[in-house]
């Protein structure tokens, strides 16, 4: 019975403050120390909020830069995340990667003649982890370069400098892969690419 | 080259991190004074929490704590949706998912059959859940410190300590800073941590987007460092908004792994035996790193699907290659893997890419990680109890060995200890075994599997191993079923205090004993010849164990790669 006791006072005292009283205190902090980040991130034009830094959308328009492959339903939720969970030896991931590698062909290839599927980056025709990876390689950015130069008739040397301008290389030079925002990549082809 | 620079840097911090902590861990657990407001706590719990338990009224508040907490967060979450901080309208979790969610959280385990972001409310993530994240990471710490003054015990005696002040000061001077520190870093990030529900965005292509937000920062502090590992969305750490940079990955998988091996510095203070705790530390730190090295070229060299696919998959030129299915850019192979074997060395099981995806070997690794009963070097506190099962078998089988009776730091070893420890070393695995063999023929259990083949056994035999072993990593597409989520919930239990149990016994069973002086017939337990033993023993013990199972899921998928 005293452990008992003991135990309820203790579930009352441990909700209250871990629970209630610690995440109060970092949002409260947050919202003075952080208050973009801490509300997601969000990526605002002409007084709309268009998306958040940290979350893919989906473009399927030639005119902008396309994202990796997404498993969730629908593509690019950022309110339900998931993997794809297709296991190595899946019959439905080579059909997928198959599907994805001809539709990105069947895309560049009228602005690309030479292209060929060696050149495709894996990024580009797997799932990725969270559904909404914001970022595509450099590799797969620059695959897609000549299509977004020749459609919005901009000189691909611009388009280039965009992707560079965009690129989040490794932190310190040390951490991580280098990633291309693809969201703020294409924010940035509408303000000053046409 | 960079890769690999990366993950030995990573092993440098910890290791250099991981020692001041554990001085300050046996610093909080051995000090006699109590500050002001641990003794009002004390006060306002009552008489339990002011008297020296021995193990059995350790464990009787250990477990009311359980019982108690099973029943407010089995209430919470049923009734999220007629309470408040709940901004876009969550109902009520369903029965079974919830009950296998409770058992999930109080036994620090985190294996998750919902989506965060889409089935929990703020209130039901902060009070209910991260609330877990702290006190089931205490209560780790907490027993591991009783069973190493039970260790530590001169002259003979029952009491281990008290658990209220112990768990206390687990949270007080141990988690709690250091989710404070590690809440401000991830925020600095870009983590978000906000009452307000969900964002709409118009994307430049004028669509809808919903964007879940919520109070995260706060929860993956405590939940990566509490060896917890249950994230605030579905896809855990892959998702940018738990974990948005290589800065934050960085952090998150240092929290990881550094509380426990700061326990074990901290072991080697506690019972004064410095030099057999870098023993076993260097014992567990090699199975880590074996890890990493086969986890990490496996992913790089991707599947056959992928290889024959004719995609670039090369590292270079702009990508890091390599199975990038369900990994994400801004880690890529290296820190993925990395985080992978990091997760099921101990008990934490978050993930910042699907484990299902894997490669077959690189996805054995966690496996058996797992299996091993994650004492590489283990959950906090947990991993401790479960390695000092492993350690008196090892002394054990040395005493046979030089043909005297087995002693370790002071205390003879007999009948009793080793009950205990073959108990809590093999009764884990055993039911690992037998609950994969019960999902695998009945018609119920094969419902849940996503994937076609062997790598369906492997989802199977995985979700088993991660609950039972309290990890929560999955590989993923193994679903929730009204018998998944029930024989689950009777894993986590039994997967967490079968082995407390056996670890506080063990306790109480040497804290009674007289310490005898080491005679030249004693072996040493302090050496490379004990570390090596003790590594040999957990390979042999629970590492045979698995090896038939693996040969039916990993190893045929592999040889079809």
């Amino acid at each position: 019975m005293r452990a008992l006791a003991a135990s309820l006072v203790a579930i009352v005292v441990f909700t209250v403050v871990l629970g209630l009283g610690y995440p109060a205190l970092m949002t409260g902090f947050a919202a003075v120390a952080f208050p973009g980040k801490s509300t997601g991130s969000l990526i605002h034009r002409n007084g709309t909020v268009v998306g958040s830094e940290l979350a893919a959308q989906s473009f399927t328009s030639p005119r902008y830069f396309h994202e990796r492959p997404s498993a969730t339903s629908p593509a690019y939720n950022a309110a339900g995340t998931t993997f794809s969970n297709l296991g190595p030896t899946n019959p439905a991931l080579a059909k997928l990667v198959a599907q994805n590698a001809q539709a990105i062909l069947k895309l560049e290839r009228p602005y690309n003649r030479g292209l060929t599927i060696s050149q495709i980056p894996v990024d580009a025709v797997v799932p990725s982890g969270s559904g909404i990876d914001p970022d595509i390689t450099p590799a797969y950015a620059q695959l897609q370069a000549r299509r977004i130069a020749a459609v919005r008739h901009v000189p691909l040397a611009t388009v280039q400098s965009l992707i560079k301008q965009n690129t989040d290389e490794r932190v310190l030079g040390f951490f991580g892969e280098p990633g291309v925002n693809v969201l703020k990549l294409n924010l940035a082809l509408d303000e000053g690419g046409e | 080259m960079q890769g690999w620079a990366q993950i030995v840097f990573y092993a440098v911090v910890l290791v250099v991190l991981s020692y001041p902590l554990g001085i300050w861990m046996a610093h909080v657990y051995t000090r006699e004074r109590s500050d002001p407001v641990e003794r009002g706590f004390l006060r306002l719990l009552g008489k339990d929490a002011l008297v020296d338990q021995d193990w059995k009224a350790y464990a009787k508040s250990v477990l009311m704590l359980t019982v108690g907490f099973t029943a407010f967060l089995y209430a919470l979450l049923r009734l999220q949706g007629h309470l408040f901080l709940n901004p876009d309208h969550l109902p009520a979790v369903s029965w079974d998912v919830a009950l296998n969610t409770v058992a999930s959280f109080v036994t620090n385990t985190n294996w998750q059959y919902y989506g965060g972001e889409y089935t929990m409310s703020y209130l039901s993530q902060m009070a209910g859940l991260a609330v877990q994240q702290f006190v089931s990471a205490g209560v780790g710490l907490a027993v591991a410190a009783a069973v190493i003054r039970g260790i530590a015990r001169r002259g003979g005696g029952t009491g281990l300590g008290n658990f209220w002040r112990d768990l206390y000061r687990s949270i007080v001077y141990i988690l709690l800073p250091l989710s404070l520190v590690l809440a401000v870093i991830l925020l600095a990030q870009g983590i978000p941590q906000t009452f307000h529900g969900h964002a709409t965005a118009t994307t430049l292509q004028g669509a809808h987007q919903s964007i879940a937000r919520g109070p995260v920062a706060s929860m993956i502090a405590i939940k990566q460092l509490g060896t917890n590992g249950g994230g605030y969305y579905n896809s855990n750490s892959a998702v940018p908004f738990e974990n948005p940079t290589p800065t934050s990955n960085f952090f998150e998988m240092l929290a990881i792994l550094v509380i426990p091996f700061g326990v074990l510095v901290m072991f080697g203070r506690m019972v004064a035996a410095r030099r057999d705790a870098w023993v076993l530390y260097a014992a567990v730190f090699a199975i880590f790193a074996i890890g990493v090295a086969i986890a990490y070229p496996a992913e790089q060299h991707a599947s056959a699907v992928l290889r024959n696919s004719g995609v670039n998959i090369t590292a270079g030129h702009g990508q890091s290659g390599g199975n990038m299915t369900d990994k994400e850019v801004r880690f890529g192979i290296a820190n993925t893997s990395l985080w992978a074997t990091a997760t099921t060395d101990v008990s934490n099981g978050s993930v910042n890419g699907g484990h299902d995806a894997f490669t077959p070997f690189g996805g054995s690794v966690p496996l058996v990680n797992m299996f091993l009963g994650e004492v590489e070097p283990g959950g906090v506190g947990s991993g401790l109890y479960g390695l000092i099962f492993y350690v008196l078998i090892a002394v054990f089988v040395a005493g046979l060995m030089v043909g005297r009776t087995p002693e370790w730091l002071g205390k003879k070893i007999e009948a009793r200890e080793m009950k205990y420890a073959a108990f809590g070393a093999l009764f884990v695995p055993t039911m690992v075994l037998a609950m994969a063999a019960a999902a695998i023929v009945t018609k119920s259990g094969l419902a849940s599997i996503f994937n076609p083949g062997a790598h369906g056994f492997s989802e199977t035999l995985y979700a088993y191993t991660s609950q039972a072993n309290n990890n929560g990593s999955a590989f993923a597409g193994y679903g929730a079923t009204p018998f998944s989520t029930t024989l689950g919930t009777v894993a986590l239990y039994f997967g967490r205090f079968v082995p407390l149990l056996a670890g506080l016994a063990i306790g109480g069973s040497l804290a009674a004993k007289k310490t005898v002086p080491a005679s030249a017939g004693t072996f040493r337990t302090d050496g490379p010849t004990f570390g090596v033993l003790v590594f040999g023993v957990i390979a042999l013990t629970a590492g045979l164990m698995i090896l038939p199972a693996l040969t039916l899921g990993p190893i045929v998928e592999g040889l079809m790669n």
